[in-house]
């Protein structure tokens, strides 16, 4: 057990630190923040990018900051702005930006990386549709090549930011004859293609973060597509790597338990902080316990990371047991604010820093975040469909055998 | 960086794990716990040889100097093995007491035999954590006066170190202080209870003042018991998977199900950040101060509550063989059960660990 850094990284983290401390004034809020960047988030961004810490190991040619992978740098920069409550910055869309450097073409890279990475340019995800939701690999929207395009037709839904992005990313039907898996394809393409409709979807929470969105003839270049045809399960399968490895993170979890520490702190009950009450503080303690494990669990699987070694199973828990326990803490930050819990923003949608209503706190984030973790636990993969996944490949247990397979089974 | 274990202390597991696939498999546990042997001399002696009894205790007192991340491994073995031996309170606690605060002649006397299986010395600090029964132990003018309950290690202890109601710790020999049996569910376990009545005891010099010495003493005892479920808890799970992957119901193995599968995921989601939690406890206990005791205490609740879980979902995933005597599960269950209340059951721990990071107001 060697838990502090050489002194290469240790004196990195202090540049971190100081780049914080000198730059602070000009991030954007951190905690509840949706949708999309406006000017200062851009800015931030640029800035983070110049200074390596966002884009870090992204080649200089596609926009980012071109230093050699080193995993412990990437972990001290995230573990620092959370530590500080900043915003960090974003390598772009992390499903989106690593699938084209390992798969895109030259022409891919260099048109799209540049400008997602800045946060110029917006993507939003086409994969799953109202009859494919778990069961991604059934989905139906078609695309059939006439000359050197493809026409697509059919729909998406929960598309998040479909009705500000600009690009999307998108599987479709291109060999409807072959088996379910082999018969997708991976197409990028503008929002603003004629035939495309967005319509939002507003969720629980009040706002339209996601979107079904209907294709009709849309017409995209063949050129447009990533990997091979019917190839494009395989590549989603790599950006679906990428999003799992973020839901989760430990890092989130400590900085929502130290934001409810201080609530406890500051909050009174009967005139006493909540601190002093027991049954609370109980709760607090047991989260604290968990968040803990998961925790020094994430410094496992960093130090397998480092080594390039495959963790197993301390990863395969990780989207798992990280959303749920940032679920139970907004549950519990909304149930130490008692009824003052249910106050929301006038307007219908958190966080709004701007509601006058003295009694808000946190301009309502606590209750957004409690719907919307609901919605990452369910999203990204249900928690369902992760023990599974952990069931079947890394205990090793049978799969459910197929449908077809019962019946003759039965008969 | 590096978050895990060294090539040393993966063979120490190694090793110790197979002597006690060897020596100590189901049978021998069921013939122990049987016979109410809670200190079989073949696995005692097969432990002195592989030194684990003196794990803790530096080399110049014949011990082999090793961590407390290393005694939690030891704990996680036997717990696993569901090990009918001492050594929570004699190869772990009594050392830390001893080195902490014990006079360089008591630290003479007792170490190397500890060191060498020739001692067992047994730890009652229970009433310093909460007491029940009205039990308590007085010191006054260098004899005890009181009642200690439940006391680790407890059987045939040639000594035991026992903290009084001031937070100090004392020496008392086995042949001045009468030791009542308890019997607990968990019989590959000895507590006792001890009636002290003007018995002469020595005093451990350097745990007067504060009560650090004491705090040292239950902390590592949390950490050794937290492993010893985190061992227990992963037997029982990896029973359950593979009884899973085994037994056939409706022309399919049980863990083809989801029902079943999801549980055996459960369990998994549960255990495995443990394992992180255990080992940087330990760490925290000689490499981290500011965080020991909170960490101790965070270990022994969190796998108290894990442990659990485990225990009864891995009973269950067996249906009802899980249930009956023949395939030995309760064995671990029970242990762990017993693991979960002894030291301080979670609520109080997490009591204490709040305490701990300044959290509770003055009284």
């Amino acid at each position: 057990m060697l838990l502090s850094h050489s002194p290469e990284h240790e004196a990195f983290r202090a540049e971190v630190r100081e780049f914080i401390e000198a730059h602070r004034d000009r991030a954007p809020p951190a905690f509840g923040r949706r949708g999309p960047p406006d000017e200062r988030a851009r800015q931030w961004q640029r800035l983070l990018i110049e200074h390596g810490y966002a884009a870090r190991s992204i080649p200089k040619e596609y926009g980012g900051y071109g230093a050699e992978p080193d995993i412990l740098k990437s972990h001290i920069i995230a573990e620092e702005f959370g530590n500080a409550d900043i915003l960090g910055g974003h390598d772009g869309d992390n499903r989106l930006v690593p699938t084209l450097l390992e798969l895109g073409t030259e022409e891919q890279k260099r048109a799209y990386i540049a400008p997602t990475v800045r946060g110029d340019m917006l993507w939003c995800q086409g994969y799953s549709e109202p009859g494919s939701g778990s069961d991604l690999a059934s989905l139906a929207t078609k695309a059939h090549v006439d000359g050197d395009e493809f026409v697509i037709n059919g729909q998406k839904i929960w598309t998040s930011g479909a009705h500000y992005a600009d690009m999307m990313f998108c599987l479709v039907r291109t060999e409807p004859d072959a088996p379910k898996h082999q018969g997708i394809s991976y197409l990028l393409f503008p929002m603003d293609t004629p035939g495309i409709e967005v319509r939002p979807l507003v969720t629980m929470t009040g706002e339209a973060t996601f979107n079904e969105v209907f294709f009709t003839d849309v017409r995209v270049p063949t050129s447009q597509i990533v990997g091979k045809r019917g190839e494009g399960w395989f590549v989603a399968n790599a950006t679906l790597k990428h999003e799992r490895g973020g839901l989760g993170d430990p890092n989130v979890a400590e900085n929502r338990f130290r934001r409810i520490v201080a609530m406890m702190t500051n909050e009174t009950l009967d005139g006493r902080p909540l601190m002093e009450h027991p049954a609370y503080r109980d709760r607090l303690l047991k989260l604290q316990g968990q968040m803990l494990a998961m925790k020094f669990n994430g410094m496992r699987v960093l130090s397998h990371a480092i080594k390039g070694e495959e963790a197993g199973l301390p990863r395969w828990i990780v989207k798992l047991n990280g959303c749920e326990l940032n679920h139970q803490m907004d549950a519990l930050a909304i149930d130490l604010l008692g009824e003052l819990g249910t106050l929301y923003p006038a307007a219908g949608v958190a966080p709004d820093p701007t509601d006058a209503n003295p009694h808000l706190r946190d301009a309502g984030a606590w209750q957004q975040r409690y719907m919307l973790d609901l919605g990452l636990i369910i999203g990204g993969g249900t928690a369902q469909i992760q023990k599974n996944m952990i069931g079947e490949r890394a205990l090793g247990l049978p799969k459910e055998p197929k449908a077809a397979q019962r019946q003759e089974g039965a008969a | 960086m590096e978050f895990g274990l060294t090539e040393e202390q993966r063979l120490l597991q190694q090793s110790l794990a197979g002597f006690l696939a060897a020596a100590c498999p189901l049978d021998r546990v069921r013939a122990a716990a049987e016979a109410g042997d809670t200190r079989p001399s073949d696995i005692w002696d097969g432990l002195r040889d592989l030194g684990i009894h003196g794990a803790l205790i530096p080399e110049a007192y014949g011990g082999v100097g090793l961590s407390l991340l290393d005694a939690a491994i030891i704990a996680e073995c036997l717990g696993a093995a569901a090990a009918p031996v001492p050594f929570t309170a004699t190869a772990v606690m009594a050392p830390v007491a001893l080195l902490a605060a014990g006079s360089e002649a008591q630290r003479e006397a007792w170490l190397p035999r500890m060191a060498a299986g020739d001692a067992v010395v047994a730890v009652a600090v229970t009433e310093h954590i909460g007491a029940r029964e009205g039990a308590g132990v007085e010191a006054v003018a260098g004899r005890l006066r009181g009642k200690a309950m439940f006391v680790l290690d407890g059987a045939a202890a040639q000594a035991c170190i026992v903290a009084d109601t001031a937070g100090a710790l004392h020496l008392v020999l086995g042949e001045h202080v009468e030791a009542t049996a308890l019997p607990t569910i968990d019989r590959t376990r000895a507590v006792t209870a001890l009636q002290f009545d003007d018995t002469p005891a020595e005093p451990l010099p350097g745990a007067a003042g504060h009560g650090e010495a004491l705090q040292a003493t239950i902390d590592a005892g949390r950490v050794a018991l937290a492993a010893d479920t985190l061992g227990a808890a992963q037997a029982m799970f990896d029973k359950a998977v593979e009884y899973a992957k085994e037994r056939r119901q409706f022309n399919r193995v049980i863990g083809s199900f989801q029902a079943v599968k999801h549980l055996c995921a459960e369990m998994a989601a549960a255990l495995e950040p443990c394992r992180a939690l255990v080992w940087y406890a330990a760490h925290a206990q000689q490499a981290i101060p500011g965080e020991a005791r909170a960490m101790a205490c965070h270990a022994k609740a969190h796998l108290g509550e894990a442990g659990r879980f485990i225990a009864r979902t891995a009973t269950e995933v067996h249906g009802g063989m899980g249930f009956t005597d023949l395939l030995g599960l309760h064995y671990w269950f029970k242990r762990i059960g017993w693991n979960r209340q002894m030291l301080g059951a979670p609520e109080q721990a997490r009591q204490e660990a709040a305490a701990a990071q300044g959290w509770l107001a003055a009284p």
